[in-house]
């Protein structure tokens, strides 16, 4: 059953009552009191029982990453906001800043008393250099304040130039640190040898104000939410063929179904789920598709496509983008892109026949194993999700 | 000790170790292409993919550090299928030029390819056409076949602090570039040749003068002579089918001969020519000093690395009066060849073709350089790297291996063991305080053997001080001094030394810089692969050949004394200035 655009609204508004923690506004100031009342063990056992896992996509536990920082000895440690919303369809870091910008500081104050860092940097995308003036206007008020509570932190801003690997935590440290954004081997982790060698916390805009809120309410209203797998809730960017378009907050574990009841406009025939790096999900697995971490993750984008659209356009969209986003330095991302993009063209063309479509998921699957980072891992993703559920559109 | 199993066998490493590295230990190869071992890790060719139990993706082996209880799969399935993959998508963006590549039958990549049964395009060809920068006369730069594994990069930039080389663009755009993408001969490049060296394919080649020399050969208006420096004796056998470290100079002359050189001459002898000028140089520098209190450039830094000279024309080009005024012993030759040589031999200097064998590509630069026409000719006109020489030695249809041993020509063929070392870092410095300790004190360097041992090695800046005693009359005002001396190789190591001087703070009256790690004998020329193991082999085999001449001090070689009695007079007399040295030129510094 098809709702109107009314109906969809209302939903969402009551749904909205139900959860409402990252705009919802928030004393900035109590905030840190609470967090000043707890110690640093209590912080982290407070945001690692949430369940809360990182919101830019990757999905790594957040009291996990502050243990680890928190046991690294060191006399500097460092906490990134990782601003760089780079996935295309993702929206959502740039309305938290715009609207919430002081929850964003607060929770990299709480993290930086878990871990014991003192220095703060968000990395903001180069895209959003508009948002700077107004940003470190709240930031200087917010610094002082941090410093009237006796915090031994401050945080500054720092704007990246455009390369959408440099969300990627070791490319953007890379890039903090005035080298070109290329990942680096892993291990060792950030949360060790991170900005500048010293151990560093990295975490996603929409993490670090699900933090602020689960020490501002303790973790029990954000265990409510949610499944075992995927706790709590989270902001979605919704784009493309959809009735209701926008950025809305709500809560992990819903099937693809309900999602697309909500924001569809009738004639969904698939959804993208998590950008360009994420996977296609097509009709006929909406109902048994939960987006969370058991089922399909999000950073928040979700494209809905319907029956207009051709699925090769979009994989081709996605794939010219990773040709171009790719840092360029190891072979199967910078190559593989290529391969894939050329060889579903060939395939269109007739210059190469249907069956070479094996030889590229085979690439494909070397792909996801074999690229130094996320990126690289991720790109076959689209490709697979889209080649496997819509093949006729590939190769006719 | 971490202990871990790899394929199954227990192996037991130092913490930190790579997994590639403990592999190699027990005789397992994994196979490699950014990966160098005188390089820090880049990790992203992502051929060494190996298993580790319990991970979700393959471990490029280079670039992560083996645990306790590891478990390594070396060669299973999924790891030679990826890997296969890898090389693919290579090839997918190489020019395949293989027959006529200059890398043929050298290239990691072809071994890789061969090793792995893969087709040259099993992927749509991605290559670009032809792209290659030959702006410079000693480094040919072909971005069709590069592979992107920034080893020339990483080359240029931790080794020789140069960046002339570095990453551009991103995604299939990205490509290996110079400054505002500007022609090699338009950039700080020193021409070192050190990246190419180390380039993986045939991207980074030496530009190739092979056809020139058999023309002059082939021209029977034409008298060839050649020269061969110190270090290309004790590497040659490496692209001959020699172990690292073997010295086969008896048998490169004979090879020489049968090729057609009408004469075979030794850049030794220009060497122990170098040190009778250089040490007398910096003799009148310190009596400058130290007597008539005049303003005169201490330390004086050595000048035969042409990679050097041009890399301080650059970098800190006002203190190009610390540099001596002595050619190299390449272009001393060379000037000689032309004018004392042919006078001797009857031969009008215009006919006489001029090749050197070298273990560098920098030597293509300098015999280029303007001011290097002292004879009235272009003083030497053709260089060949070691490479090039094997190339031709193997093209001339001889065998190398029971050839026998031949000797170099007489009036420019003598050498000494001082001139020998010239190949190794420190080898000009230890030559130097021979020949000028004797001249100062009348007796010899107080070392066993002569061997100077405290500026040997591979360490990257060694310094040493020697007291003067017993001085003869004439240089009394040393008597008591303490002879403060550096050698540096690599140009990192030239910044570190460079750095006190420009800021006034050097302590030392003399220091020997070369370009490239280990000096020529790691020249950028030298076969490949050179790396740290065959660095030191070759430089084993440079002071064994210095042990075993008749001569081992520059001043004692005979025709030496010869040219200086016959035809120089005296060492930085009028003919010297003329023919045996130069000055330097200021350059900008991007």
């Amino acid at each position: 059953m098809v709702l109107d655009r009314e109906t969809k609204l209302k939903k969402l508004k009551e749904h909205q009552t139900k959860v409402n923690m990252i705009f919802q506004d928030q004393d900035c100031g109590q905030m840190l009191d609470k967090c000043l009342s707890m110690s640093p063990d209590e912080i982290i056992a407070e945001v690692t029982e949430s369940g809360l896992k990182g919101r830019g996509g990757a999905g790594f536990p957040t009291g996990l990453k502050w243990k680890f920082a928190a046991e690294q000895k060191s006399d500097v440690k460092y906490v990134i906001c990782n601003a760089d919303e780079g996935e295309p369809g993702t929206f959502k870091d740039r309305q938290i800043l715009e609207e919430q910008a002081a929850k964003v500081f607060a929770g990299m104050a709480i993290c930086s008393r878990a871990v014991n860092a003192s220095e703060g940097i968000i990395y903001l995308r180069g895209e959003y250099n508009y948002l700077r003036p107004r940003l470190q206007e709240e930031l200087d008020a917010f610094n002082k304040k941090l410093k009237e509570k006796g915090f031994k932190f401050s945080i500054i801003i720092k704007s990246g130039s455009g390369a959408y690997v440099c969300g990627e935590e070791t490319a953007l440290i890379e890039s903090l640190e005035g080298y070109r954004g290329e990942p680096r081997n892993k291990p060792p982790y950030p949360v060790s040898h991170g900005y500048m060698n010293k151990p560093t916390v990295v975490n996603n805009v929409e993490t670090l104000v699900y933090c602020a809120m689960i020490i501002r309410m303790g973790n029990k209203e954000f265990l409510q939410l949610g499944t075992k797998d995927s706790r709590g809730a989270k902001v979605f960017s919704v784009s493309g063929d959809a009735d209701v378009e926008g950025i809305y907050e709500l809560e992990l574990g819903m099937t693809i179904r309900e999602f697309v009841d909500l924001f569809g406009d009738g004639d969904t025939k698939a959804v993208q789920v998590g950008g360009s790096s994420g996977h296609c999900v097509p009709r006929r697995d909406f109902e048994k598709t939960i987006i969370g971490f058991e089922g399909v993750p999000t950073g928040g984008s979700m494209m809905l496509f319907n029956s207009s659209r051709s699925m090769y356009h979009v994989l081709h969209n996605y794939l010219e983008f990773f040709c171009e986003e790719s840092c360029g330095q190891c072979t199967p991302c910078r190559v593989g892109s290529q391969q894939l993009l050329r060889g579903i063209e060939a395939i269109k063309k007739g210059e190469k026949p249907p069956e070479y479509l094996n030889e590229l998921k085979k690439l494909a699957e070397t792909m996801k194993v074999a690229a130094k980072c996320g990126l690289g891992q991720s790109v076959p993703n689209p490709f697979l999700s889209i080649v496997n559920n819509f093949y006729e559109e590939i190769i006719f | 000790m971490v202990k871990l199993t790899i394929n199954k066998i227990p192996v037991s490493v130092e913490p930190g170790t790579s997994i590639l590295e403990a592999a190699r230990k027990v005789g397992i190869t994994v196979p490699s292409l950014c990966y160098h071992k005188d390089l820090c890790i880049a990790g992203n060719c992502r051929v060494c993919l190996v298993e580790v139990k319990g991970e979700r993706t393959l471990t490029a082996s280079c670039a992560v550090p083996v645990y306790e209880g590891m478990e390594v799969f070396t060669n299973t399935l999924k790891v030679r299928n990826a890997r296969k993959n890898v090389i693919e998508l290579l090839l997918s963006e190489h020019r395949c030029d293989c027959l006529k590549c200059e890398k043929n039958g050298k290239c990691e990549l072809q071994d890789l390819a061969q090793e792995y049964r893969v087709e040259e395009k099993s992927f749509i060809d991605l290559s670009i056409g032809k792209r290659i920068d030959r702006s410079s006369p000693a480094i040919e730069k072909d971005d069709s076949k590069c592979i992107r594994c920034q080893r020339c990069v990483r080359t240029c930039a931790e080794l020789q602090d140069v960046s002339a080389l570095t990453v551009a663009r991103k995604g299939e755009h990205m490509f290996i570039s110079t400054f505002m993408h500007k022609p090699l001969a338009d950039v700080v490049c020193t021409n070192c040749g050190q990246c190419v060296n180390r380039c993986p394919t045939g991207a980074l080649v030496e530009r190739n003068y092979m056809e020139e020399v058999w023309e002059a050969i082939d021209d029977p208006k034409k008298h060839v002579v050649v020269q061969t420096a110190p270090a290309v004796r004790i590497a040659l056998g490496e692209d001959l089918g020699y172990d690292p470290g073997e010295r086969v100079t008896g048998k490169m002359v004979t090879a020489l001969k049968r090729m057609g050189f009408d004469k075979v001459f030794d850049t030794d002898f220009t060497a122990d020519l170098t040190i009778m000028e250089e040490g007398t140089e910096l003799l009148t520098r310190l009596k400058q000093a130290l007597v008539d209190k005049e303003k005169v450039a201490l330390p004086m830094f050595t000048s035969c690395s042409p990679g050097w000279i041009k890399y301080i024309e650059h970098e800190f080009s006002n203190n190009l009066d610390n540099l001596s005024t002595c050619k190299s012993p390449q272009q001393m030759f060379g000037p000689l060849a032309k004018t004392y040589y042919a006078e001797k031999a009857g031969i009008d200097p215009k006919d006489i073709v001029c090749v050197s064998v070298m273990p560098c590509t920098a030597k293509k630069y300098e015999a280029r350089r303007p001011e290097m026409k002292a004879s009235g000719f272009r003083d030497v006109d053709i260089v060949l790297t070691t490479r090039e020489l094997a190339k031709m030695i193997k093209q001339g249809g001889n065998d190398f291996r029971h050839m026998e041993e031949g000797e170099f020509d007489s009036l420019l063929g003598k050498s000494t063991g001082a001139a020998v070392i010239f190949g190794a870092t420190g080898g000009v410095m230890e030559a130097a305080l021979r020949t000028a300790y004797e001249i100062v004190t009348g007796h010899e360097v107080p070392f066993p053997n002569l061997n100077i041992m405290p500026v040997r090695g591979m360490e990257g800046v060694r310094e040493a001080s020697i007291k003067i005693e017993g001085c003869v009359d004439a240089w009394k005002f040393l008597e008591g001094v303490e002879l403060k001396v550096a050698v540096a190789h690599g140009l990192a190591n030239a910044r570190k030394v460079m750095k006190q001087v420009a800021e006034g703070t050097s302590p030392y009256h003399f220091v020997e810089v070369m370009a490239c790690p280990g000096g020529c004998l790691g020249g950028g020329g030298q076969p490949i692969p050179t790396d740290m193991e065959t660095r030191k082999k070759r430089a084993m085999a440079i002071y064994e050949e210095d042990e075993h001449m008749e001569f081992r001090k520059s001043h004692e070689n005979p025709e030496v004394k010869l040219i200086y009695d016959d035809f120089l007079e005296k060492p930085l007399g009028h003919k010297s200035h003329e023919l045996l040295h130069t000055h330097y030129t200021k350059r900008m510094t991007k």
